[in-house]
């Protein structure tokens, strides 16, 4: 509604409220290495809980009619109250409700028909009112599950279903941003004063990084899927915060640490593999976990105590008394008699869509690819998005698509340093590759270079590419056979060598053929044919 | 002129027997006039004289708004007027100039109400006497050279002793420089707050009706807040009627206010002398505190034999948890203090101490120049309150005893009671002399233990003035009624008004 604008506040602070993080003592400093924690790691168990702070996507704060929009000029998406301006109230956006209700059912939450708000206090430049607006005593959600597959490619063999309690959902305000440009001033940016936050409390049900990180994608998925939040880390509009102990397995639980606002999917997995490496080795010392708040530095790939937190706080709160309950209305349950407008829980239910979940098991059942396959394509919207339009024809090789997509285009696309978000190449495009290779009008070393083709922007479609530059496929066994006896004529010594029991040419021989043919030859003829002349 | 009912000038303003400027200039002259008594923070001139410029346009096109156009009115400085330093009476906000009006002061200005003026008040309307300010206490108006009867006095010789500059009377607080300026005839309403009894107090100290309204009815956008779960805006007025045509202007559901309700659209029961025997008046036994002076118990007992000649069924009742009541409310109060003050950092608006070591070095800094030490001492103590290892002892506890004293006047509205009829202060007011021998916290106490339960409970009430003292101060009584039933408050509250016939201060011009 209003909006003002504040100049640039500067205020000649300060030596001691710049974060400035200690650099890690050598004695701390250990290597990421996968399989040195895992050897490493023997018997002591690691246990690791995660906090999450999801913005919501909404046109207006949760408590005013300012912007959320980011990216805005510093200090211009601010309303009166946003600034805490004396006298001004709180009111709460229903989108934002309906967004955490929303997610909370799509979590299989509890939804709370009355939740409460409350006031947490601190003093920090760049939170105005003195306090935060949260959900402490009454959250509008809990007691949910998010389950995901844990896959990663490099680690996983086979990927297993891991699953992680919530322990509640809370609607609360995210700050606003201290700017510590210089060793004189530091400046406040109230753009992000007030903007709705989600906060997921998850139970300390995970292992390891992996299973931080494989929880993070998956719920990213969801909250894409219902559109509440982003989920683009790299503007912070999804923060991390990570508790990790580890202990003996017939032990207590050992004392934990917390990383806060990790920033990267990756940030997640290699910061808590880093943490739990880094607390045995002080276990294994005979050292001491000290409870404390540390930071990830994703350069130098570590842990950093946090020096701003160093006290332990008492947030003295208290219930927020210009915000009367928040109320729901759920089927079955009691509706006070004075109450209108409350959000529908039941009519929320009815909008939530397709879960990623679903749409792997329907990938699997549809069209018969492997779980590896369905969880590398649900994690890549784009590519899901490109596979149900290929597949929309009859006949294709779902395999084919599959392996199209998730090896060979993403192949290409990182060959050229080009992002999926930045490709520009229609399903249409894809589907023809995939039907002239399906059709064996081209083997697979010239559906590569038609991908490449199109992917640095030739727009022509892959038929006339290939059609000019002539790269139809060779199938004619004769001519197959007339161009591996050449090869084999030409390479008397090696076709010697072979023949004493170096077979492993055989592929040098399937390569000459290749290079000979401009890769157009039908590779499995070019093969059965090698084999057949070397016999002789 | 300036002396009479709001109905009485608007029929003046319509005859154009008056102007609306003339009004005004005839407002100003008097705010000036009665400047010593420091009424006023800050005086609107400017922005009055518009405002009944632009009112005189609309009397000479024959449209006025309504009842308020073209009426000089003041609020309290705790109400954000746009364009105009809104200080709470500290420094922390002396330069404070807001960029957009309380709710309730817009609806007065939408009216066509003219702003003469933001008053005195203890600082963030903590206290009971207006004598906390930064700009000076509010000197009580009656009992001062301006009071007539003291002007007959001195001429004749036998006045007040003026040698001693502590010998005069405090105004009540916190919202005293309203209740000067209403009773001064420099505006016919004045929006106050009241919190614990903020505006029934100086009210009654003043000889004026004050009306507390049922906690939401009017909206507390704008308020610059004390205790967000007790404060409402508040009406002074010299009589009740004035006080309902106030009401009707600025009462509504406001979306910008959570807590705010819309008016109860049920016809009112309005109580006339017809009617009068169909009420039940409750007089609730614990108010007859040890510290109730001889003087207002005879003025209660003067209006409940009114009420019980006139017919109505008077009958003693108990509030059992009142006297919990003022440790409940000082536990709550201090402990929201504590947060609401959180904001006063330095940063985005208010003082800011020149302190560079570090940021926490410029909060404490700023906020120990910008706060006097009765605010710094509830922060405080509400602070403490709200530590995690106290919580549950003091805020919670209190919460508990909010619910029984809520409860409290909960059984007695259904054993059939309609209003409750006690004193709205202990005595008349007291000397300023007398006054600051006690501490802040140890006057409100004794000030607010009539008026503040009502706040705990969010029911409306109202403070009409009675008779005169032997000191020749008025002497007020309080009536309490259901929540929301604001309306039949008020008519009861005029049949009282009507017969007791208080000697109104009517300053000569």
């Amino acid at each position: 509604m209003h909006s003002i604008h504040i100049p640039r506040i500067q205020v000649s602070f300060f030596r001691n409220v710049k974060f400035s993080f200690e650099r890690v003592s050598k004695r701390e400093k250990t290597s990421l290495s996968d399989k040195q924690i895992k050897s490493k790691t023997g018997h002591w168990q690691s246990v690791v809980g995660l906090e999450i702070h999801a913005q919501i996507s909404s046109r207006s704060k949760l408590f005013s009619g300012a912007s959320t929009n980011f990216g805005s000029p510093v200090n211009c998406n601010v309303s009166f109250f946003d600034a805490a301006t004396p006298g001004t109230l709180p009111v709460l956006n229903r989108s934002c409700v309906e967004a955490a209700v929303l997610t909370a059912l799509a979590l299989s939450c509890k939804i709370n028909a009355v939740s409460l708000f409350d006031r947490k206090h601190y003093f920090y430049a760049d939170l105005p009112a003195g306090y935060q607006i949260t959900q402490q005593r009454a959250p509008i959600a809990e007691d949910g599950k998010l389950q995901f597959q844990v896959y990663t490619p490099s680690i996983h063999k086979k990927p297993y279903l891991k699953s992680s309690r919530i322990k509640q959902l809370q609607l609360e305000q995210d700050s606003g941003k201290s700017l510590h440009d210089s060793i004189e001033k530091s400046l406040v940016d109230l753009n992000r004063a007030g903007v709705p936050l989600m906060e997921l409390v998850f139970e300390p049900d995970l292992e390891d990084g992996e299973e931080a990180a494989a929880l993070v994608k998956e719920l990213c998925l969801i909250l894409l899927r219902l559109n509440t939040c982003s989920c683009k880390m790299e503007e912070g509009a999804l923060r991390v915060d990570a508790n990790v102990s580890v202990h003996q397995p017939s032990e207590p639980l050992g004392t934990r640490t917390e990383i806060k606002n990790i920033g990267s999917i990756r940030g997640v997995a290699n910061a808590i593999q880093f943490e739990i490496q880094r607390q045995i080795n002080i276990l294994n010392k005979g050292g001491v976990v000290i409870n404390e708040t540390r930071s990830w530095d994703p350069v130098y790939k570590q842990t950093l105590p946090m020096r701003d937190k160093e006290e332990k706080q008492d947030y003295r709160y208290m219930p927020e008394p210009n915000l009367p309950p928040l109320r729901l209305l759920i089927e079955g349950q009691l509706i006070p008699k004075d109450a209108k407008n409350l959000v529908n829980v039941t009519e929320l239910q009815n909008r939530i869509p397709e879960l990623p979940e679903e749409t792997r098991r329907k990938l699997i059942k549809q069209y018969g690819l492997s779980s590896e396959s369905a969880i590398q394509l649900v994690n890549e919207d784009q590519l899901l998005q490109h596979f149900i339009e290929i597949m929309k024809l009859e006949g294709r090789d779902a395999q084919m698509i599959v392996n199209i997509l998730l090896i060979h285009l993403l192949t290409t696309l990182n060959k050229n340093k080009l992002s999926l978000e930045k490709c520009s190449v229609t399903s249409a495009t894809l589907g023809e590759i995939v039907d002239l290779l399906q059709e064996g009008r081209i083997n697979l070393l010239i559906a590569k270079k038609v991908l490449n083709e199109v992917v640095i922007g030739n727009s022509k479609s892959p038929s006339l590419i290939v059609e000019e530059r002539k790269w139809i496929q060779i199938t004619d066994e004769d001519e197959i056979t007339k161009i591996c006896a050449d090869v084999l004529k030409n390479n008397q010594k090696m076709v010697e060598q072979y023949r004493n029991g170096k077979t492993k040419l055989f592929d040098a021989f399937v390569g000459l053929v290749a290079k000979h043919t401009d890769q157009r030859a039908n590779m499995e003829v070019v093969v059965k044919k090698l084999k057949m002349l070397l016999q002789k | 002129m300036l002396g009479s009912s709001i109905r009485q000038i608007g029929a003046r303003l319509r005859d154009a027997s008056v102007t609306s400027s003339e009004l005004c200039e005839a407002a100003v002259r008097r705010a000036e006039k009665i400047k010593e008594l420091n009424a006023f923070v800050t005086v609107t001139k400017d922005v009055a004289f518009d405002g009944a410029q632009q009112s005189n346009f609309r009397f000479s096109k024959g449209k006025p708004i309504g009842p308020l156009d073209g009426v000089p009115i003041a609020v309290k400085d705790n109400f954000c007027t746009q364009g105009v330093q809104t200080t709470c009476a500290s420094r922390m906000l002396e330069t404070f100039n807001p960029k957009y009006n309380a709710t309730v002061v817009q609806n007065l200005l939408d009216a066509g109400a003219v702003l003469l003026g933001k008053c005195n008040m203890d600082e963030f309307a903590m206290g009971s006497g207006t004598v906390d300010s930064f700009c000076g206490p509010t000197k009580n108006i009656w009992r001062s050279k301006f009071d007539p009867s003291v002007q007959k006095q001195n001429a004749s010789g036998d006045g007040p002793n003026s040698q001693d500059r502590h010998d005069w009377h405090i105004a009540g607080g916190s919202s005293g420089g309203c209740a000067v300026a209403v009773a001064s005839g420099a505006v016919f309403a004045a929006l106050g707050s009241d919190t614990g009894g903020s505006t029934r107090n100086p009210a009654a100290y003043c000889g004026l009706v004050g009306y507390k309204p049922t906690y939401g009815l009017l909206s507390r956008h704008g308020l610059i807040p004390l205790v967000n779960s007790m404060d409402v805006p508040a009406v002074l007025t010299r009589t009740v009627d004035d006080a309902i045509l106030v009401l009707d202007t600025v009462a509504g559901w406001d979306a910008k206010d959570s807590t705010s309700i819309a008016i109860d659209e049920r016809p009112a029961c309005i109580v006339n002398d017809q009617n009068i025997q169909n009420i039940c008046v409750g007089i609730p036994t614990e108010y007859h505190s040890p510290g109730l002076s001889e003087e207002v118990l005879e003025a209660w007992n003067i209006v409940a034999d009114i009420f019980e000649h006139a017919g109505a069924k008077v009958i003693q009742v108990s509030l059992p948890h009142t006297p919990a009541s003022i440790a409940c409310y000082s536990v709550l109060n201090q402990c929201e203090v504590a947060s609401n003050m959180a904001r006063y950092d330095g940063i985005e608006f208010g003082l800011r101490s020149s302190e560079s070591e570090s940021s926490d070095e410029l909060f404490a800094s700023s906020r120990r120049k910008g706060f006097g030490e009765v605010v710094r001492s509830r922060i405080l103590a509400g602070n403490y309150f709200l530590l995690q290892r106290n919580y549950t002892k003091y805020f919670v506890q209190a919460l508990k005893v909010r619910r029984l004293i809520v409860n409290d006047f909960e059984r007695v509205w259904s054993s059939g009671v309609d209003v409750l009829l006690t004193p709205t202060t202990l005595s008349d007011a007291p000397q300023y002399k007398d006054f600051i021998r006690l501490e802040n916290q140890q006057q409100c106490v004794m000030q607010d233990y009539c008026t503040q339960p009502v706040n705990l409970a969010g029911c409306p009430a109202v403070s009409v003035p009675i008779k005169l003292s032997k000191n020749g101060l008025p002497i007020s009584l309080q009536l309490i009624g259901k929540f929301s039933d604001d309306r039949m408050l008020l008519s009861v509250g005029r049949f009282i008004e009507d017969a007791v016939k208080f000697p109104r201060l009517n300053l000569n011009d």
